[in-house]
């Protein structure tokens, strides 16, 4: 049985009480105190692999990973001193000597963990020297870009794909130096092996993984979020339309949405093609014979009114009715079912798909 | 959702998804989550590697069946017999919930009957599930202690789809699985809004809400809030609106963002009713094929052209938001007002909010529900007041039916409006995949998304491929009593002998043409996953 006793701990000096199970990175979280990590993602279970995250807790000697070290009664944590801050400093520049130089044309400038990581902590990459990898990136897919050279063996793309997604598309292949996360026998993903849920790419730190289509499209700093809730099926996961000069260019993860924690499938996340297709509707049409013509607003109201009126006043008003949907908003459900109600004065009016 | 609305109360899942991996037992019925809801999906992933045991129920080896601990095999449309097997081995062997029959449910009694007659070899005899698997799947739900059941489409688009809930209700009822966290009825459903279209009452029957449009107080309060007189007829549903309009007695339709013309089975008789109408007024943001029947056809504002709310199924409200102007200048919303007033009848909003202000007024259930709230919180209804927290689970004390009570409901198995026979010896079962949605008008505009799976593709079981001599790849025509397509063949051990599969996002092959006019006569949902077809080279 897990405790289930109010723990009382410490950290930076600030009191914090934890109720359940927590990790001293969820407590201090909780408390506004920041912690850096890059192999942690709260979709994940803890796994200690980075050490980016150490903390120092009185009375133990050697640091403790903040991720997967659980808090105690009593516990008093400092999340960062010299030691701690030289240490962080040596895990940054390891990281940098095998990482390409690349931050002025990379996908994730100004949105990636390493990159912020080193500027906090005034790391570059020519503290150690280092072998290099010189790997092309692989745009094998109509979605996920791949760099590996920018990959630093988080293992957050890995297991976000087996333990949450439970795809089993990639794993770490290959050994030592040259092991990397990747499909088996580094097949191109394809329908048959992945899901295209771009979950790996909401989990990389780094510009390793990104979405292919909004590669190029503009900076993450450039772009305007809109949270906003998935129009395709009825689970209701919430994520960021990201745009720029008024066009939708990218969907990016919300990861404190209630629903879906960040995660999306394929069309949440790739589906937003259509919103800028060029075969939108974009006047009335009206038709006349067999063929349709454009018309404005106010012409296509006017003959709309004018019809009903007429068909309710020749029939009757039982004759006429609307079908609402399940792809349209609430307010927008009620207000067909208002006129109906209100304008054609029945009640036929319905959901025309129960699906 | 009118099943679960009879037995318990409302017809909205009785759970929140983020109680799911708490879980102890899942039983999926009719749900391939994995393709149709792949971020539930994620939620009943966790609770399985948490520990969870599986029971499936349903004719295709789909995923979660490759992964369950009894899969129920059961043939297409026996839902009810399987349901009733189950009660009658768990009344028999003395694992039903007394306590909570006694004090919270009514009408045991008759559904003891009636069980009584479903006993292990006849419901092995109308399902194709083997005697064991019953057993062992009563075993499993009954003695669990949190146990979630969740169902989809292939429960409800039957022809007795509603009874097919109210039958689900009667196992978890009998087991008292109900009303505590983590412990309920999920019902997983294909749009995105299709709550909040219930919810928000565009139907012949209710007002938002579910309030009865019958009842003369409810009416009342609309009729003082709208200042015109309610009618007290019940309305036409839209299946009757169309086969009025074959009539000839049925003149206009506005059709909102549905494309009836593809995604009704049978659509040659709905095409066909809709040349039928005067006047045809169809909103959407593409054209379709419901759109070539139109009079007028109006430009639609996608999801991210406007403000609104969307329902999600687990009773949540929440808030699309307005990143790009309408392309054509004007929301949904705008528009109908304009016509409303144009037709005498004025409505005015300045914004989306003010019309959930006037449904909070109105509906109970989202009586507490704001914009404003709903930038600070999640909110699932009922919500009834502003103070209100939402409600994440239902049913812990009462029941929303009259005396608190929920009602077992005794029901005959009644089988598929279309069974095979001799010349149509295949059963089609429809259904969708994870990559499209739909009539496939929003991810066949999806350049990656067609790359990846650009056509229509019929799933065969390898014995039947064998007998067909059809292979991988192969060109062949499915024909049913109405209709025939032409469709690749895809041959998969997802399929069991005798089944065949296939989406219904393709207007090239579309599934539609095939599927059967049966519907369940009281949602009026129709028959998708199941009609009787051949297959030739
Ligand atoms: S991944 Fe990050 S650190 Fe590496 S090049 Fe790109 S922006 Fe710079
Ligand atoms: S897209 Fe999804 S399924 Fe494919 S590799 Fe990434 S996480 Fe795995
Ligand atoms: S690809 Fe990204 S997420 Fe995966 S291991 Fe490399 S850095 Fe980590
Ligand atoms: S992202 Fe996928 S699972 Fe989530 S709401 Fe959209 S379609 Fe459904
Ligand atoms: S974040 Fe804690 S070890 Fe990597």
């Amino acid at each position: 049985m897990p405790e289930k006793k109010i723990k009382k701990v410490k950290i930076d000096g600030r009191k914090i009480a934890c109720e359940r199970e927590e990790t001293i990175l969820q407590a201090a979280k909780k408390a506004g105190i920041e912690i850096p990590t890059l192999c942690h993602d709260d979709r994940l279970e803890p796994y200690g692999g980075c050490r980016l995250c150490i903390v120092q807790v009185k009375g133990v000697v050697r640091p403790l990973p903040a991720c997967t070290t659980p808090v105690t009664n009593n516990m008093e944590v400092c999340t960062e001193n010299d030691i701690i801050r030289r240490i962080r400093q040596n895990i940054i520049a390891l990281l940098l000597s095998n990482h390409p130089n690349d931050c002025m044309k990379c996908e994730k400038t100004g949105d990636c963990a390493l990159q912020d990581l080193a500027y906090r902590y005034d790391v570059d990459s020519t503290r150690f020297e280092g072998e290099k990898w010189d790997l092309p990136i692989r745009e094998d897919n109509p979605f996920i870009s791949y760099e590996p050279n920018k990959c630093i063996l988080c293992g957050r793309c890995t297991r976000i794909c087996n333990e949450v997604v439970m795809a089993g598309t990639i794993d770490l292949v290959g050994r030592g130096f040259n092991s990397m996360p990747d499909t088996a026998f580094r097949r191109p993903r394809t329908i048959d092996n992945c899901e295209f849920c771009g979950q790996c790419v909401s989990t990389c730190p780094t510009g390793a993984l990104t979405d292919k289509k909004g590669r190029g499209r503009g900076r993450s700093y450039e772009m305007k979020k809109v949270r906003t809730t998935c129009s395709y099926c009825g689970t209701g996961c919430n994520f960021d339309l990201n745009l720029k000069d008024g066009k939708v260019v990218k969907v990016t993860s919300a990861y404190d949405a209630p629903v879906n924690h960040g995660n999306l499938c394929i069309k949440g996340r790739y589906g937003y093609d259509f919103i800028h297709s060029a075969d939108r509707i974009k006047t009335p049409l009206i038709r006349r014979g067999d063929s349709f013509h454009e018309a404005t607003w106010d012409e296509a109201i006017d003959l709309i009114a004018d019809r009903f009126s007429g068909l309710m006043k020749k029939y009757g008003n039982k004759t006429v009715g609307a079908f609402s949907s399940s792809r349209c908003t609430n307010e927008e459900n009620f207000l067909i079912a208002k006129f109906a109600r209100t304008v054609f004065k029945n009640n036929n009016v319905d959901n025309c798909a129960r699906v | 959702m009118a099943g679960l609305a009879t037995s318990l109360g409302a017809g909205a899942a009785t759970n929140s998804l983020a109680q799911m991996p708490d879980m102890d037992t899942l039983f999926l019925f009719g749900s391939n989550p994995t393709e149709a809801h792949p971020i539930v999906s994620i939620y009943l992933k966790k609770a399985l590697s948490n520990g969870a045991k599986l029971v499936v129920g349903d004719p295709r080896k789909t995923w979660m069946a490759r992964r369950s601990d009894v899969w129920l095999n059961l043939r297409p449309g026996s839902n009810i017999a399987l349901l009733n097997g189950l009660i009658h081995v768990i009344l028999k062997k003395g694992w039903e919930n007394k306590e909570f029959i006694k004090s919270r449910t009514e009408g045991f009694e008759e559904l003891k009957k009636k069980v009584r007659e479903y006993d292990l070899k006849k419901t092995e005899k109308l399902t194709g599930v083997p005697e064991e698997r019953i057993i062992e799947a009563a075993r499993l739900y009954s003695n669990a202690d949190k146990a979630m059941i969740v169902y989809g489409l292939g429960v409800t688009e039957h022809q007795t789809g509603t009874e097919n809930a109210m039958a689900i209700a009667n196992l978890a009822l009998v087991c008292g699985h109900i009303g505590r966290p983590s412990t309920g009825i999920m019902a997983l459903r294909g749009q995105n809004n299709v709550q909040g279209a219930s919810d928000l009452g565009p139907l012949p029957a209710t007002f938002p809400g579910y309030q009865s449009i019958t009842n003369p107080e409810v009416r009342e309060k609309f009729e003082k809030a709208w200042g015109v007189a309610m009618s007290p007829e019940i309305g036409l549903k839209s299946v009757e609106m169309l086969d009025k309009a074959c009539e000839g007695k049925f003149k206009g339709i506005f059709i909102l963002g549905e494309d009836p013309a593809q995604t009704d089975p049978n659509v040659h008789e709905v095409r066909r009713a809709l040349s039928s109408l005067e006047f045809l007024v169809v909103q959407d943001i593409f054209h379709t094929e419901t759109t070539k029947h139109a009079h007028v056809i109006l430009p639609g504002a996608s999801f991210a052209e406007k403000d609104g709310t969307f329902t999600n199924g687990e009773r949540r409200v929440q808030r699309i938001r307005k990143a790009i102007e309408p392309m054509a200048g004007k929301a949904e919303w705008q528009v109908i007002c304009e016509i409303a007033a144009k037709m005498g009848y004025p409505m005015s909003y300045n914004h989306p909010s003010e019309i959930m202000d006037e449904i909070a007024g109105l509906t109970p259930i989202y009586g507490g529900i704001s914009y404003e709230r709903l930038e600070r919180e999640s909110l699932q209804w009922p919500c009834p007041t502003k103070d209100h927290p939402g409600t994440t689970t239902l049913y812990t004390d009462l029941f929303s039916r009259p005396g608190g009570l929920a009602k077992f409901m005794a029901l005959d198995h009644k089988g598929s409006g279309e069974v095979p026979d001799k010349k149509f010896p295949y059963v089609l079962i429809t259904g969708r995949i994870r990559e499209h949605y739909n009539n496939g008008s929003m991810t066949r505009r999806v350049k990656g998304i067609m790359e990846l799976v650009p056509e229509e593709l019929l799933e065969i079981s390898h014995a039947d491929a064998k007998k067909l001599r059809i292979k991988d790849g192969d060109m062949v025509k499915v024909s049913s009593r109405r209709g025939e397509i032409k469709v690749k063949v895809k041959v998969t051990d997802r399929s069991q002998p005798g089944n065949v599969f296939m989406t219904f996002h393709f207007p090239e092959a579309l599934s539609n043409f095939l599927t059967s006019e049966h519907r369940d006569p009281i949602a009026g949902t129709p028959e998708y996953k199941s009609c009787a077809v051949r297959i030739e080279k």
